[in-house]
């Protein structure tokens, strides 16, 4: 497979593709009819998510470096480069990406009736800006990428969500964004400041790497304006108010890609720069205690919460609080472990919580009802829908043998060590877990029938559309589940990079591509 | 010195077992893959049987559903019990072929690599031992019995398909569990076969107690669950590693014995066991399990998965040997849970409710044993106990069968399951009557196989006693524990199986003998409940202790640093005569006061009054729990995390808060409309198309 990809060049064209054939897609959608668009769009999307693949063989696991690499002038002026690269972290969020997409598509085949063109274009958008900042490796593009899914996600909401979507995008709009501004200074100031003492005007991603230990005093203030953008993303609390009415206003296809990729977007984003470039600071004991007791914090309070929520849409937002709340104690434990676990829990999340979000639209689009109360005794009319639920539920709990186990297990291992008393803490998530879940399973799909809404849903299961949406994602919690083998071999590379990279440098000056020769080995 | 004296005639008969019955350790793995396989072929009748396949042709759809409804139950019989049949004769080959290894201290079957990070490697692997075979005999062989049983039993439930899968997929995570050779591995069987309880638990979903309880079974395991997550979390942290191969070698040297770290490790551990073997606090669940189907409650709740705690202590035994602290705690909180349940078993009506709660008190027992060190005999009782409990379970379940049809026919919807309403039952049901009263007495601790179990452990503990007086006490709890199961057992067979017959003069003759699909299975137990003692035998009556033997080379390691004696002489023959005496005068005692009280049927029973009706409300623990626990968490989550913290605070406080930023983008956001929207594409096409020129150079 890899002899075949690199006859074909694959690693030349690969990236540019992901980029330009989803953006490109949107011309086509807005000159056909309407009613051809979800075609265009799943045809594309399908293309896309295929050719990605092939990434999967052409990834250099023993690598920890940045492959698939290119750089091209952009704005040379301003030391603005094309460049893009991926690892072992990006690698699985831009197959997540890609993958999710045709199933995004195919998951709002009949539930999307107005404006569709609009609808499957700003899709096709995000897949675009979704792979642009998983594989910049400039600061700029990163930004550019990182703005450019606000504006889709915000139109998603707000033209085809719920009762309440203006409410619910415009928060969301000014949540991320007011993060994002932040951060957008601290990279200017940043490279400005870099370029002051170097006499480099770069906004390449290894350049500032090496040199962001020079910054000195003016350090933390760039990290708490990179860590509150990205906090507010994964979300952490108290910035993850937003996240609750976005999911619940959020189309079906909405709410899963945010769910999916949007969220991860906050992970990635302390893996790739907010740390590495200023562990001192990320990594000093106050900041450590802070980041931990918030993930910990956002793990219980994000369960209880969903604990309590009588819709079904609500409780699987905000058990996204809670999952990703996992996935920042990884982060911040930063032993291969914790750190592997986090991108496992990410991945995990990814697809145990998409399905879920699938399933609650499925029952919504039956229905017209979110409302656990409205519920019950479903198991006895859909049993296929019922299965899926409970299977999407299991690998949510983190069911060993489901993918959920493998992250939320290796993230408490690595982490015990370092912060006993926090993962002790951690650890009871998932008996809250179980309970709002198997709560939440319990009175959908289990207890009397009784109401003739429901009654007459019988004969009203899964379609063949709706099954293809979910089976792929079932498919992939049994398979990282029991065989996660080839993905954390792909991953560990990467994360022994970054483990070493978040060690505290104490202002001592460091040879980066000594740490990287570290990192490779 | 007494492996010696046992490998003389039993390696004889072994070495003459001809070729073909022996198979090499390494198939083990089809142990659990025939009952996946059972369980994904019966799964997948019972989903096309539900409903036509999606994406066929309506026509050949709903041909395709009519035709696997009609062959659905001949093929889910025989294939449920066929693979499971398969399987234990696959173990019994497995059992033999262990005997030829050269090397006798367990044989690890790697499968493949699971989690590989760093320095941590599991495998997923099997580790084949004298314990782990124990337990797989015991699994798939009382495992066959109960799904043999439960083809009579579950006959006319429309989800017949959906319950023999799931009851494969218990059989194939239970033996995961017991095979497994890490605490990970083990730990998907673990977790596993919670799921399957709770799947089992809540069956018949439609009633919202069931489904309730079988949440309740899965959350209260979840909390044990967390110590055992944290016990490994802390061993990871020690020695490195979750094999037990590797732990169990390096954890006693790496750690001070009964130090700090030690002790933790096993109390967690033990929580753990708590959850999954219902003990003090977290028994709560079992009770409640019963609302599964009964042939369940004997497989899962009673002989197999419940005891997955006493195997994980003797598993771990050389931990718990090196941290007296934690032995004595789990031999404690044994007696005590044993005590307190049998109590609890004296005033309950449900026929099944009392063998709840004599579960629980008997696990008790078997936690005594591990905890005093006696972890031959802890697993001992395991095994017997696993007999005559399955057999208790399942006579039940043909008595509750006889029942439920006899109130069928005259459509009555009077309980079933209530002692009360039954009396006399022996007339009609000769055979269940006879099978149970071998049962009884096997537990009551009349010399059949449950007396010496039971006995074996009583003495160990009384042997440690001399070391550790609160042992004496121990001791002195067990015996008053035996007591009292001889008596509600007696009390349960009588309002069974005697007097006069309270189910009501119409439906009364419609009571009968279950047919001989479920009775099979009974007389076999049976046998094996009468007979079970032999494996291990003590001196004095003719025997050698041979599964004491057999489990040397996992106990030996443990035995190094806690070894308690068993009393020998005079000493012995008191203890025996007490044991014996007290589970007489239970009896007795419980069948004359039975016999002598006038039962009315559950209908017109009056309230329970003073300390009866304290025992009969389980002294109020659920409640208690309910109150102290469940609620508060409820109304802080909602009250105060949502509607304080996120809603007022977070959201009123800063968000809203800054309300002028918010309208002011709000009427921008307004006049968002999806007319102008082709706008903002264009707009976000030429945006594209500028870093498009940049990639392209």
């Amino acid at each position: 497979m890899t002899d075949f990809l690199s006859s074909l060049g694959y690693s030349q064209w690969i990236i540019p593709a992901l980029l330009i054939v989803p953006a490109a897609g949107i011309l086509p959608i807005l000159f056909a009819p309407a009613a051809q668009a979800k075609r265009i769009a799943l045809g594309i999307s399908t293309f896309v998510f295929v050719v990605s693949l092939g990434l999967w063989w052409a990834f250099d696991p023993a690598s920890g470096n940045l492959q698939v690499a290119a750089s091209v002038p952009w704005m040379p002026f301003w030391g603005i480069y094309y460049r893009v690269g991926i690892d072992g972290i990006s690698l699985f969020m831009v197959l997540l990406s890609t993958g999710m997409m045709p199933l995004a598509v195919l998951g709002s085949w009949h539930y999307i009736t107005k404006a569709e063109r609009g609808y499957y274009a700003l899709l096709l958008a995000m897949t675009s800006g979704m792979v642009g900042v998983f594989v910049s490796l400039d600061l700029f593009m990163f930004y550019v990428f990182w703005e450019l899914i606000l504006i889709p996600m915000y139109f998603i909401i707000g033209v085809w969500g719920g009762p309440n979507r203006l409410y619910a995008a415009i928060k969301f709009f000014l949540y991320t964004m007011f993060g994002s501004l932040l951060m957008l200074v601290a990279i200017l100031l940043m490279v400005w400041q870099i370029a002051h003492s170097t006499g480099v005007v770069s906004f390449e991603y290894s350049f500032l790497l090496s040199h962001s230990n020079t910054l000195g005093s003016t350090a933390p203030w760039y990290f708490a304006a990179f860590a509150l953008a990205f906090a507010i993303k994964v979300p952490i609390v108290p910035f993850h108010t937003w996240l609750p009415d976005a999911h619940t206003e959020a189309p079906t296809a909405g709410s899963v890609l945010l769910a999916a990729v949007l969220l991860k977007m906050g992970t990635y984003g302390f893996l790739r720069f907010a740390v590495p470039f200023f562990p001192d600071v990320a990594m000093s004991p106050a900041v450590t205690a802070l980041f931990v007791s918030l993930a910990v914090i956002g793990i219980v309070h994000g369960a209880l919460v969903a604990m309590v929520q009588p819709d079904a849409k609500r409780l699987v937002a905000y058990s996204s609080v809670s999952h990703m709340g996992f996935a920042m104690l990884g982060i911040w434990a930063a032993t291969v472990q914790s750190v592997q676990g986090a991108l496992m829990v990410m991945i995990g999340h990814g697809l145990a919580t998409g399905a879920l979000f699938f399933l609650v639209g499925m029952l919504y689009e039956r229905r017209h009802s979110r409302l656990f109360s409205d519920f019950g005794g479903l198991a006895r009319v859909v049993p296929l829908l019922s299965i899926m639920l409970t299977i999407a539920a299991l690998a949510s709990i983190g069911l060993p043998g489901l993918n959920g186990f493998v992250g939320e297990f290796l993230v408490l291992l690595g982490s015990f060590d370092r912060h006993p008393w926090a993962t002790g803490i951690a650890t009871t998530g998932v008996v809250f877990a179980a309970a709002y879940l198997l709560w939440a399973v319990q009175r959908i799909i289990y207890n009397p029938l009784v109401k003739p809404e429901n009654k007459a849903l019988a004969g009203h299961d899964l379609d063949l559309r709706e099954v293809l949406v979910i089976l792929p994602l079932i498919f992939g919690m049994i398979w990282l589940g029991l065989y996660p083998k080839p993905v954390l071999r792909r991953m560990e590379a990467a994360a022994t990079r970054y483990v070493e990279f978040s060690i505290p440098r104490q202002a001592t000056a460091r040879n980066p591509e000594g740490s990287q020769a570290e990192g490779a080995k | 010195m007494t492996l010696l004296s046992l490998a003389g005639p039993a390696a004889q008969v072994l070495d003459a077992v001809p070729n073909w019955m022996v198979l090499h350790p390494h198939w083990v793995w089809l142990t659990v893959a025939l009952p996946l396989v059972g369980f994904l072929i019966n799964g997948k009748v019972a989903m096309l049987a539900s409903g036509p396949v999606p994406g066929l042709p309506p026509k050949s759809a709903a041909r395709l559903t009519e035709l696997v409804r009609k062959y659905q139950k001949s093929i889910v019989s025989v294939v449920g019990t066929g693979v499971l049949l398969a399987a234990f004769v696959v173990a019994v080959m497995v059992f033999l072929g262990f005997h030829f290894l050269d090397n006798q201290t367990g044989y690890v079957v790697r499968l493949w690599s699971w989690i590989p990070v760093g320095r941590f490697q599991v495998d997923m692997a099997f580790l084949v031992d004298q314990l782990s075979l124990v337990m797989l005999l015991v699994v798939t062989g009382v495992g066959s019995l109960i799904h043999l049983f439960s083809v009579g039993y579950m006959n006319e439930d429309p989800g017949y398909a959906r319950y023999f899968a799931y009851l494969n997929l218990f059989i194939a995570f239970m033996l995961v569990l017991v095979l497994g050779s890490s605490f990970v591995v083990m730990f998907i069987g673990w977790e596993g076969v919670g799921l399957c309880s709770y799947l089992l638990i809540g069956f018949w979903f439609e009633d919202k107690a069931n489904a309730d309880a079988g949440k309740k079974a899965f959350l209260v395991n979840r909390i044990g669950d967390v110590g055992f997550m944290i016990a490994m979390f802390m061993i990871w942290t020690t020695v490195g590693s979750l094999d037990f191969g590797t732990v169990l070698q390096q954890l006693p040297g790496a750690v001070p014995a009964g130090g700090a770290m030690i002790t933790a490790i096993t109390l967690f551990l033990f929580v753990g066991a708590t959850g999954k073997s219902a003990q003090i606090p977290l028994y709560v669940w079992l009770p409640d399990a019963m609302a599964g189907p009964t042939p369940v409650s004997a497989l899962i709740h009673a002989a197999t998965m419940v005891t997955a705690g006493v195997y994980l202590v003797a598993r771990t035994g050389v931990l718990f040997a090196l941290a007296p602290i934690s032995n004595t705690i789990v031999a404690g909180v044994g007696v005590v849970t044993a005590l307190f349940a049998a109590t609890m078993a004296l005033r309950q009506y449900d026929i099944k409710k009392v063998l709840a709660y004599s579960t629980i008190s008997q696990l008790g027992y078997m936690f005594l044993g591990v905890g005093t060190g006696a972890f031959a005999a802890g697993i001992f009782h395991l095994i017997t106990h696993a007999f005559f409990k399955a057999l208790l379970f399942l006579g039940a379940g043909s008595v509750i069968h006889s029942m439920h049809h006899a109130y069928h026919e005259v459509h009555s919807s009077e309980d079933a399951q209530d002692m009360r309403n039954m009396g006399g039952l022996r007339k009609a049901m000769p055979w269940t009557a006879g099978l149970m009263w071998i049962a009884t007495l096997a537990i009551a601790g009349m010399p059949l196989s449950g007396f010496f179990s039971k006995d074996e452990i009583l003495a160990y503990a009384f042997g440690r006693g001399h070391d550790n007086p609160v042992f004496y006490l121990y001791y002195a709890l067990g015996i008053v524990t035996a007591l009292l199961t001889a008596f509600y057992m007696a009390r349960l067979m009588a309002m069974t199986f005697h007097g006069k017959n309270r189910t009501g003069a119409d439906a009364e003759p419609h009571l009968h003998e279950a047919p001989w699909i479920m009775t099979g299975p009974l007389v076999v137990l049976g046998v094996l409940a009468a007979f079970g003692g032999v494996l291990n035998l003590p001196e004095w009556a003719g025997g050698h202790h041979w599964l004491e033997s057999w489990l040397l080379p996992i106990t030996a390691s443990a035995q190094m640093y806690l070894d308690p004696v068993l009393p020998h002489g005079t000493t012995e023959y008191v203890l025996i005569g007490l044991a014996l005496t007290a589970a007489l005068v239970g009896l007795v005692a419980g069948y004359r006061v039975t016999m002598a009280q006038n039962i009315v049927p559950a209908r017109d029973a009056p309230e329970e009054r003073g300390f009866w009706k304290v025992l009969y409300h389980k002294y109020y623990v659920d409640e208690l729990y309910d109150a102290v626990v469940i609620r508060p968490l409820i109304m802080f989550s909602q009250r105060f995390l949502w509607k304080g913290v996120d809603a007022r605070v977070i959201d009123g406080g800063f968000v809203n808060g800054s309300a002028g930023v918010s309208r002011f983008l709000g009427q921008i956001g307004s006049r968002f409309q999806t007319g102008q929207l082709g706008f903002y594409v264009l707009l976000f096409v030429v945006g594209a198309v500028w870093i498009v020129r940049a990639m392209v150079g």
